[in-house]
């Protein structure tokens, strides 16, 4: 049900004013700086954190998440260390997982690969392990960027068995039928692309973040959007235009590239996550106290002279 | 003929070919197949796959026939069906071969790059993009998009550039542009994921040309049916040359264009063996801790994932991270296959056979020889099964020469000088380059 989510972290996230939304890739550019890096987030602010679990292949990925999840891969990360260090985060964020299907797919199938096994019947344990292992290790959500609603149904399944909330993404060219079958799959919120293209920021915010917000309005989930938000204006902008929550994901991810860029320390890192992390959680809240501010101004004007 | 007549035959010429059916309706093949792909893309999948149905299935605005006819005259179809004497006699039997090494550009490639480019026109698209490997579906995207005169970038890693200079310099000469990737580790997969990146961008006046039977739905079907002409014109010429259907049907198999290109007419024909050879590269064995898989047999050794935006065999590692491919045919060096081709080698339909990277040199070196037909290196994978099993197949076999080996000479020459291959000319004086 689109407007009964399955973890209570994440409503209670978006239930009193904006929520912000960071994304970081784990193990970028290694595990223990990631870790300092995600607490960081959750210092400066963070309702809910995306922890990226890098796939080989992340095709909805701009180029400077994927040099992450490059980053990530080499440094040795895998579902299961990836699992171990959402348990070790000493976070107050509610947790969502970001990955593609393939890792979900395959996890726990315990498969051994050989030139033997060419019979090709090797039978998958399908989502329900990585789903139950996610909710052990504290996760409680998951975003997976090539898994269209119509192939959804075993991982919805698995996540309200375990209590996850499955998060979808909605473009800008997302209308009719299509919008409708996401919106009765998603939970928690929906991810609304604020423009075309893959993820990365950039200096505008586009027109196409208003039309998907209005299109939207009719459904009774929490509105986050993404792709492109980098400052605190951009994120003051976004939640007077309506939305509920703003994810960031590049613009972070791109202080991490620089830390290794220019060999900063760790703390010097995290403290720039967390100086940014600020100003976009207070210019979410700023866009909201205008909001409120208008919807209070509209109300008491009589209706004649509007 | 009648629009009546039309439909009447093609009714039933879809009862007799079932298999040319499959996936049209959902694209999906049994459980593989499917559009795992980004929502951004989703609205033109969608456009796409109404485009596929008007177009090729229905002949819209007279598609079809103007695909057909600009495959004949700047593509050179039909290809002959050739009788190999020199192999008939060595395996004692009748080997007969596709020449698809003759279609302009030397290799079937063209096939789909055509159909695909001239699909992007009808649908009012106003630029081509698309991805290449070692460049043999960017130079056939290349040349159909100078032909029908629409803008086009191939997207190629950095890697890969360095390695086909002259790929490069030829979609260059047919007025492409090629943007070098360098995210990633600079090859193919991260071409493939700076494409999808720009048709997320563009997708309204861009179309995508996939360059095989992978991808979401359409693209397995729509290339099949593109690539169909080959099987489509073997299958009668075949039964006008030898009076019947072949035994058995050979091609090589990477992604699988070629591979299904030739069986697609046959797959209905119960009696017609059908035998994908995939590249056994170096050896079968993996490297789970490298991440390498040392071949590209994802039909004979991969398993069931999702990659690309279908779900397919591929070659992965315990977790699900696919593996760096390998092959001495770089046409070959894919860590997926398309669904289709997952789907009838489960249902026993299709037999998978690795061939490893000698003895596809040697069949390289004995289809020059022997035939006078330089193969490419992909299309030498075939003829090194032929030599391994010649014993286990019929009376007849149609093997696919799905391209010319002009492009693979340098790796030849290097591949042979390390190697010692009876009959094989000395290399020596040739390393370092021709």
């Amino acid at each position: 049900m689109a407007d009964a989510g399955n973890s209570a972290a994440i409503a209670e996230a978006f239930a009193d004013g904006p929520a912000y939304v960071p994304y970081l890739v784990v193990g970028d550019p290694d595990y223990d700086s990631s870790k300092a890096y995600v607490e960081a987030l959750d210092r400066g602010g963070a309702d809910v954190i995306e922890l990226g679990l890098p796939f080989s292949e992340p095709i909805a990925e701009g180029s400077t998440i994927q040099e992450a999840l490059v980053r990530s891969l080499d440094a040795g990360m895998t579902p299961d260390r990836f699992f171990a260090f959402a348990e070790e985060l000493d976070v107050d964020a509610a947790l969502v997982c970001m990955t593609y299907y393939n890792l979900i797919y395959q996890y726990g199938s315990g498969k051994a690969r050989s030139a033997s096994d060419a019979s090709g019947e090797t039978a998958s344990a399908g989502p329900r392990p990585f789903v139950e292992r996610a909710a052990a290790a504290g996760i409680e959500g998951l975003v997976v960027p090539d898994l269209p609603a119509e192939e959804a149904d075993p991982l919805r399944e698995a996540c309200d068995e375990f209590g996850l909330d499955l998060v979808f993404i909605v473009a800008p060219t997302t209308q009719g039928d299509r919008l409708d079958r996401i919106m009765a799959n998603v939970s928690g919120y929906v991810y609304v692309q604020a423009r075309l293209g893959t993820t990365g920021a950039r200096s505008d915010v586009s027109d196409q973040t208003t039309e998907s917000l209005d299109r939207l309005r009719e459904y009774d989930v929490p509105k986050a959007v993404g792709f492109g938000i980098s400052t605190g204006e951009h994120a003051e902008r976004i939640v007077a235009g309506g939305a509920d929550g703003i994810i960031v994901g590049s613009a972070l991810v791109d202080i991490v590239a620089e830390g290794v860029e220019d060999d900063l320390s760790t703390a010097a890192v995290a403290d720039r996550l967390e100086a940014l992390s600020r100003e976009l959680k207070d210019g979410a809240e700023r866009g909201y106290a205008a909001r409120v501010e208008a919807a209070e101004a509209a109300e008491s004007t009589p209706p004649e002279s509007r | 003929m009648s629009e009546t007549d039309t439909r009447t035959t093609d009714e039933a010429e879809s009862a007799r070919r079932p298999g040319r059916e499959r996936g049209r309706e959902d694209g999906k093949f049994g459980r593989y197949g499917g559009q795992y792909v980004p929502e951004a893309l989703m609205p033109a999948i969608e456009e796409l796959t109404d485009a596929y149905e008007r177009y090729v299935l229905d002949n819209e605005d007279g598609f079809m026939d103007e695909f057909r006819e600009r495959l004949a005259d700047f593509g050179g179809r039909p290809t002959p069906l050739q009788r190999a004497d020199r192999l008939s006699e060595r395996y004692d039997t009748e080997v007969y071969l596709k020449r698809e090494d003759l279609v302009h550009g030397g290799a079937h490639k063209l096939n789909n790059a055509l159909g695909q480019v001239l699909l992007a026109k009808y649908m009012g698209k106003e630029r081509i993009i698309a991805e290449t490997g070692a460049g043999q579906h960017g130079t056939a995207t290349a040349m159909a998009a100078a032909h029908l005169d629409m803008p086009c970038t191939i997207y190629m890693g950095e890697r890969d550039i360095n390695r086909q200079r002259p790929n490069v310099f030829r979609m260059k000469l047919n007025g492409s542009e090629v943007k070098p990737v360098t995210t990633g580790r600079g090859t193919l997969k991260e071409a493939i994921s700076e494409t999808m990146r720009d048709w997320a961008a563009t997708v309204e006046d861009t179309h995508y040309v996939i360059g095989s039977i992978v991808g979401p739905h359409p693209f397995p079907v729509m290339v099949r049916d593109f690539q169909a002409v080959i099987s489509e014109e073997a299958r009668e010429q075949s039964i006008e040359k030898t009076g019947g259907l072949p035994t058995d049907v050979v091609a090589c198999a990477g992604g699988g264009s070629n591979t299904m290109g030739s069986f697609a007419e046959f797959v209905d024909d119960e009696a017609v063996d059908l035998h994908a050879v995939e590249a056994g590269g170096s050896t079968l064995e993996v490297d789970e801790e490298a991440g390498v898989a040392p071949n590209s047999a994802s039909l004979f050794a991969g398993d069931e994932g999702v990659l690309h935006g279908a779900r397919t065999k591929l070659l992965q590692d315990s977790d699900g991270q696919i593996m760096e491919s390998h092959s001495v045919s770089s046409g070959l060096d894919y860590a997926g296959v398309g669904p289709e081709l997952a789907y009838l080698v489960d249902e026993g339909r299709v037999s998978p056979v690795a061939v490893d990277d000698d003895a596809a040199l040697e069949g390289f070196h004995r289809l020059s020889s022997t035939e006078g037909i330089i193969p490419a290196l992909e299309t030498a994978h075939a003829f090194g099964f032929v030599e391994e099993h010649h014993e286990e197949l019929g009376e007849r076999v149609v093997v696919n020469v799905s391209g010319r080996g002009d492009k693979d000479l340098d790796a030849a020459i290097e591949e042979t000088d390390k190697r010692d291959i009876a009959g094989a000319p000395d290399m020596s004086m040739f390393t370092g380059g021709i």
